[in-house]
């Protein structure tokens, strides 16, 4: 690496020096608990729908957690955080569009 | 890239960084980015085809359960350890950085080997892809002999998604093995190679991915031995030691196609 690359790999390495350890294992408490939640609602006589938007929810609420604290997005530059999650948001929603298609299948039909 | 666009003779003249932070870890970022596209590909795929096929089937009974949270607590952990080591190569500590680091390969390869124990199950269930290798001698009238033929799309988007993952996991823990360990890495590589091979029977899927492992070792042997020797030594050295590699990468390779 070039040495101004250096000189930046080394200020984020100190910025991660200031950051005590036992967050991670706070995080890595609650993804485990949310986990449980996840496992115990799956044996609960529940709407599917309902269950559906609570798990989607705690996956990502868990995804947040890793996102930013194991993979140090929470001590990025905010234009870094701004710019990575709203293209990734889009081309996932992009996908999206096309799931009223399998809905309209079952009702139309198939010949 | 930059080089080209400015003088030699002003080093220090560069733009600064739009995302605030050094060139790898935005490379980084980006791959990461794409793969979560690849993941998200195909679980689209396999959420359409849950919507709209009626009688997509549920074969994911209570112990299926258990073992999908403890592959979750895994995986989950080795998320810790991972970061536990980047901790320890920031502060400076190459001892503490490689025991975490083996850690994290440990909670890997516990993922992969109950993954495995679960595909084995369905498959001898009757859940099979088309490409899988037929389980000699047994009828296939297991709790989902028909579910690959009425919903053949339920086992492909299944193992596509998974086996997907579970490569992943394992291209993970071998990148960590050379990582923390660099060329010591390859002998363990190799064990674990022969453990894969004699410890599964012929017709199950592992035992062609137990090939990976082999020629992933192949792979990484050329880059570790070979690459050194060619640039960094004298021409007498390369010719041995680039004698002895090939020899040995030869050799492997041999094995692999048995």
């Amino acid at each position: 690496m070039e040495a101004f690359q250096l000189d930046i790999a080394e200020r984020v390495a100190e910025q991660h020096r200031h950051h005590g350890k036992s967050q991670f294992f706070v995080v890595w408490g609650a993804l485990l608990a949310m986990t449980a939640i996840e496992v115990y609602l799956t044996y609960q006589n529940m709407q599917p729908v309902r269950m559906l938007t609570i798990l989607m929810g705690l996956s990502l609420v868990k995804a947040a957690l890793i996102i930013g604290y194991f993979m140090h997005m929470k001590y990025e530059i905010s234009r870094m955080k701004w710019l990575t999650m709203c293209s990734l948001v889009a081309c996932l929603a992009l996908m999206m569009i096309f799931f009223p298609d399998a809905l309209r299948i079952i009702t139309l039909g198939v010949r | 890239m930059a080089e080209a666009t400015l003088p030699h003779d002003i080093p220090t003249l560069y733009e600064p960084s739009l995302f605030g932070t050094y060139s790898k870890k935005i490379g980084m970022w980006l791959f990461l980015l794409s793969d979560s596209l690849t993941f998200g590909a195909l679980l689209y795929a396999y959420s359409y085809g849950r919507i709209s096929t009626p009688n997509w089937p549920t074969p994911f009974h209570s112990a299926s359960i258990v073992n999908a949270t403890m592959m979750t607590a895994f995986l989950l952990t080795s998320s810790l350890t991972m970061v536990l080591a980047v901790r320890a190569s920031v502060d400076g500590n190459a001892k503490s950085q490689r025991l975490w680091l083996l850690a994290t390969m440990v909670c890997g390869l516990g993922f992969v080997i109950l993954h495995g124990r679960e595909w084995s199950k369905l498959i001898a269930e009757g859940l099979t892809l088309p490409v899988f290798p037929k389980i000699p001698g047994q009828e296939v009238s297991g709790e989902f002999a028909n579910v690959a033929k009425t919903v053949p799309q339920f086992a492909a988007t299944f193992f596509g998604l998974t086996g997907m993952h579970m490569l992943h996991v394992t291209m993970g823990i071998v990148y960590l093995g050379v990582v923390a360990l660099r060329r010591n890495f390859i002998p363990i590589l190799l064990i674990g190679w022969l453990a894969a091979w004699l410890g599964t029977p012929t017709y199950s899927p592992f035992h062609y991915a137990a090939h990976v492992l082999l020629l992933a070792a192949i792979v990484i042997s050329i880059i570790l031995w070979i690459k050194p020797k060619v640039y960094d030594s004298s021409d007498v050295e390369v010719a041995g030691c680039t004698g002895t590699s090939w020899i040995w990468s030869g050799c492997l390779f041999f094995l692999s196609c048995i």
